[in-house]
């Protein structure tokens, strides 16, 4: 007798089995099923609700899935061999119920047991997003939730640009891109996805042409329009999350009430100079918090406002800002940490410092206090730049 | 000595309103209250007076203030009483950057 036959022999004896009928009313009674095959062979079908860790990666993973040692464990494989060698795997790690599934994968389907083909990245996604796969928290399901994902970047400027070359590279599925200006030389100090040779052209466009280089899977969608009442609903419907990086203030009134209206986490930065403010409005969003109007009601009159002589901003600010951004984005998008909601985060780069403000709800806020109706959209005056432009 | 000490807090300024003061990023003001601290300040820095407080006295609805990490809303607005040492930040609503 070979080893193995005599090893398997012995795993038989020490491993409960279970048939994939009994391992179906285990599972329905609370037990965990865990399929070790490879991928090539899930990705043609597994049993409907089963953990999916590859033997072997299953010590190293299975803790983070299953916490608790006392639950039982129900582990499969094709034919009812590599189950059995994983479920002693599993026992000398301390899981107290660990059974193998007679005839494995084979023999449940043959039994016209409940299969899916499960949602899997391709070789290529695999690939390209193996950094975040590796994050537990991320992994292969964040990944497929972030490709399936829709970011709404209002501005395609100085915040806009990093921000949406981040959620880029990071695999968000789709982009959409406010903007009706067009590049100007002075732009490229802090405009990373212009370059000389789009001076003139229109934001959207050498926006989406870089976006695309970057990550050809990406789909852009190009809106070259100045946000006003009458499309910013249009324009706001369908989205997940909406990344606020316009330089106006009647653009980011707009986009609180459209956000908080379509009840949208509006991801908020801004910038001045040296200085930069980052937070989440997000008030009938599980974390509820304060709405931009909540914090400034109204606008400040032009004369009031820093005037457009005074401002100016250091070009690799508004790359932090908005990178602050695409981060608070990523996390909502994949349900992760605690959102920047009910917080202001400013930055003052000379200091340099971080200083962390909390950001009160005001009970009696027009727009978003609990059962307020909607009072309609403002068109603030635009003063300082035209209306829908980029930070 | 008085019967009622002089408390001294500091004023963070932010950078739009720093025109205003001089370019100083940080002033030192006395004031038993919040109310009292940025009257001190508009003495100082008169300039500061109409981006701030309106006719009345009252802060303007695109300016916040903070003491500590609360807002003065949360505080009880002007009248909130100050320890010596608070450290006040000035939160001006900002459009954006640079056009």
């Amino acid at each position: 007798m070979k080893a193995r036959e005599q090893r398997l022999a012995a795993l038989r004896r020490d491993i409960p089995q279970v048939s994939p009928a009994e391992a179906r009313e285990l599972v329905a009674g609370g037990a965990a099923l865990v399929d070790v095959r490879e991928p090539d062979e899930v990705s043609q079908g597994s049993p409907a609700g089963a953990l999916r860790i590859v033997r072997g990666f299953l010590e190293l993973r299975v803790e983070d899935a299953l916490p608790d040692p006392a639950r039982t464990v129900l582990v499969m494989c094709a034919g009812g061999v590599r189950s059995l060698f994983a479920a002693e795997g599993l026992r000398q790690l301390g899981y107290r119920d660990v059974r193998s599934v007679t005839g494995g994968f084979d023999r449940w389907k043959a039994e016209g047991l409940p299969v899916e083909v499960p949602r899997a990245l391709d070789r290529e996604d695999r690939e390209r997003y193996a950094r975040h796969v590796l994050i537990p928290e991320v992994g292969e399901a964040g990944q497929l939730k972030l490709l399936q994902s829709k970011v709404l970047l209002v501005g395609v400027g100085g915040l806009g640009c990093p921000a949406a070359l981040y959620l880029a590279a990071a695999g968000v599925g789709t982009l959409g891109l406010v903007d009706d200006d067009v590049v100007e030389r002075s732009n490229l100090q802090r405009q990373v996805l212009h370059g000389e040779a789009d001076v003139g052209r229109p934001k959207v466009e050498s926006a989406r042409e870089r976006l695309a280089a970057l990550n050809p899977a990406l789909l852009v969608r190009e809106f070259r329009e100045r946000l006003t009442s009458a499309n910013v609903e249009r324009l706001f419907s369908g989205w997940d999350v909406v990344v606020d990086g316009s330089d106006n203030f009647a653009t980011r009134y707009l986009v609180n009430d459209a956000c908080v209206k379509l009840n949208l986490p509006n991801v908020h930065g801004s910038v001045f100079r040296f200085e930069g403010q980052v937070s989440v409005f997000w008030p009938r969003g599980p974390h509820g918090g304060p709405c931009y109007r909540c914090l400034y009601p109204e606008p400040p009159p032009p004369e009031l406002a820093p005037s457009c002589a005074e401002a100016g901003v250091l070009g690799v600010l508004p790359g932090v800002v908005g990178l602050l951004e695409a981060v608070e984005a990523l996390k909502i998008l994949l349900g992760l940490g605690t959102p920047l909601v009910g917080r202001l985060l400013h930055y003052d780069a000379l200091l340099p410092r971080f200083m962390e403000l909390r950001l009160e709800r005001d009970p009696a806020c027009r727009w978003c206090a609990p059962g307020a109706s909607f009072p309609g959209y403002v068109d603030y005056e635009a003063f300082c730049s035209a209306a829908g432009r980029g930070a | 000595m008085d019967s009622v000490e002089a408390v001294t807090v500091t004023i963070r300024i932010p950078a739009p309103l720093r025109p205003a003061t001089g370019g100083l990023a940080e002033v030192a003001v006395t004031g038993r209250t919040a109310g009292e601290a940025l009257q001190d300040l508009a003495r100082l820095h008169p300039d500061v007076r109409a981006r701030l407080l309106d006719a009345r006295g009252e802060l303007r609805p695109f300016v916040n203030v903070y003491v500590g990490e609360r807002s003065l809303r949360a505080l009880g607005g002007l009248a909130a009483p100050l320890q010596d040492g608070a450290v006040l930040a000035i939160v001006p609503a900002v459009a954006g950057g640079a056009p």
